[in-house]
């Protein structure tokens, strides 16, 4: 594309088909006690 | 939903329910406002005299095969996927151990109450911390990563009890086919080789708090005995450690504060002390504190994070970058949709034990004796309490629902909702404030990286 550059195409509702293990860390156990940071996560499942 | 943002010299893109970004010129920018319920006949004639025809029609041509492909204006389809989750068994799989509600810091802003959580001071003995692992490993289902972060007050203070935990927790891994994975939250009065060496083999993670600055940490964190200086004590000894890490598996954690709303100077300060691994957040405090973050304070914050993000560019792009914890984001492989709906787990999937065994929806519930949920002893006694906690997501929360920072947040911290409104599916106004203004310089950073590497 000319105008446009992907930075992501991920597409969140794909992981719909294999999310929701529940094995990646809890944010509040990281680095943050006191705000909501579970954007910051990663994914451990390799088949997400 | 589409959010569309100028930020440090990018025009980005994202599409919300997807979690695509992309980063366009200054003509797509402008069309993709007037794009939707819009014909590319009406968007040539909104843009005559601007943009041309032809490349009206060329950008049209471009957003629509992003649209296409479900990359842009999609829709928030996933409610219904969000109220099945929900009615999965509960099963725990983080605690947050509490094992000493004492402390030898005196920190003005502590929500703790310096430690003892408006109660008494108290040591978590190794037969309620024991109980407290046999909890966990009895009620995590099938979960094979298991957290549990020992925390305080300041937990040093009761440092064999860790140690005896800690072993305790690794005598119950393969018999049960667990992983435990412990952190430490210290302040770094107590720590000596001992403890480092004994961190460095056993803690997957470790948050040292300071504030930033020396005089920034001092006026907040004076010993709590003399009121005294804690920096010149905890800053060495933070230093050793986090080089004995290799740098990586640890955060220097601080908070700022209204008497610090230059926090990208602390953030520096501790990057240039030659700290990789950083993590600065808003103190949250009721209004009637003098060092809370105010309403006004926000476009000062907003300006600091913008500075911040630019800097930690510029950085990363002279080979001297650090991670600013924050501005952590994985766009390729966050998390997934269920985990961004459902938000920390509180309540749920993540509780904090006290010093005698009662178990509380998280840390900041604590000495909140309404949210008792149950002990070691009996598990849940309350189960109304956790179906509250789980039924609480993005979803419920009014706030939420037209906000682009919905799938990083997952509907913000409870505790201070709660706080703030009474209830936890309200939201902290003045936190989500700064969450979208961080998620936007994230995106950022990783598109100015983008460029970079092309």
């Amino acid at each position: 594309m000319k105008h446009i550059k992907t930075i992501t195409n991920r597409v969140l509702k794909d992981t719909m088909k294999n999310g929701g293990c529940g094995e990646c860390q809890t944010s509040c156990q990281s680095a943050c006690k006191t705000s909501c940071t579970v954007g910051n996560q990663s994914c451990e499942n390799k088949n997400n | 939903m589409v959010h569309q943002y100028k930020n440090n010299g990018y025009n980005i893109v994202l599409d919300v329910n997807s979690g695509s970004v992309h980063v366009v010129d200054d003509m797509v920018y402008d069309i993709i406002a007037a794009y939707e319920g819009h014909t590319v006949e009406e968007v040539v004639c909104q843009f005559d005299g601007k943009y041309s025809k032809e490349d009206v029609e060329e950008c049209y041509a471009e957003i629509t095969e992003l649209k296409e492909a479900g990359q842009l204006f999609t829709e928030d389809i996933y409610e219904p996927y969000i109220d099945s989750f929900a009615d999965r068994p509960t099963v725990v799989k983080a605690l947050c151990l509490h094992i000493a509600h004492d402390c030898n810091l005196g920190c003005k802003y502590c929500f703790a109450d310096e430690g003892e959580y408006h109660g008494r001071r108290a040591m978590m003995s190794f037969e309620v911390g024991k109980k407290a692992l046999d909890f966990l490993v009895a009620n995590s289902g099938s979960r094979r990563n298991l957290e549990v972060d020992f925390f305080g007050g300041e937990p040093t203070m009761n440092f064999e009890v860790v140690k005896q935990l800690v072993a305790y927790g690794r005598s119950l891994e393969e018999a049960n086919n667990k992983k435990f994975r412990f952190t430490l939250t210290t302040n770094g009065i107590l720590l000596n080789d001992e403890i480092m060496e004994f961190a460095n083999k056993e803690m997957s993670n470790v948050v040292l708090s300071c504030d930033g600055r020396k005089e920034i940490n001092d006026m907040m964190r004076p010993v709590r005995s003399s009121g005294r200086s804690s920096y010149d004590i905890i800053m060495p000894k933070f230093k050793k450690l986090a080089e004995s890490r290799n740098q990586m598996n640890y955060y220097i954690r601080g908070t700022f504060t209204h008497f610090n709303l230059d926090f990208s100077k602390d953030v520096l300060h501790f990057a240039d002390e030659g700290f990789e691994q950083i993590s600065v957040e808003p103190v949250v405090a009721q209004p009637t504190d003098d060092y809370a973050i105010r309403e006004e304070d926000l476009d000062t914050l907003k300006e600091q994070y913008d500075i911040l993000a630019a800097e930690i560019v510029k950085r990363k792009k002279a080979g001297k970058g650090f991670n600013f914890f924050h501005f952590m984001i994985d766009l390729q492989g966050g998390p997934c949709v269920a985990k961004r709906l459902s938000g920390c787990g509180s309540g749920c999937e993540y509780l904090a034990v006290t010093p005698w065994g009662d178990l509380y929806p998280c840390h900041q519930f604590v000495g909140n004796e309404d949210f008792i949920m149950g002990n070691v002893d009996e598990g849940i006694t309350k189960p109304e309490i956790r179906k509250m906690f789980k039924a609480s997501n993005v979803y419920t929360k009014e706030k939420c629902k037209n906000c682009f920072a919905r799938f990083y947040c997952s509907g913000g911290c409870a505790a201070n909702s709660y706080n703030f409104h009474g209830n936890i599916n309200d939201a902290y106004d003045v936190g989500c404030e700064l969450e979208r203004k961080r998620v936007e310089c994230a995106i950022m950073i990783r598109a100015a990286m983008a460029d970079e590497n092309n």
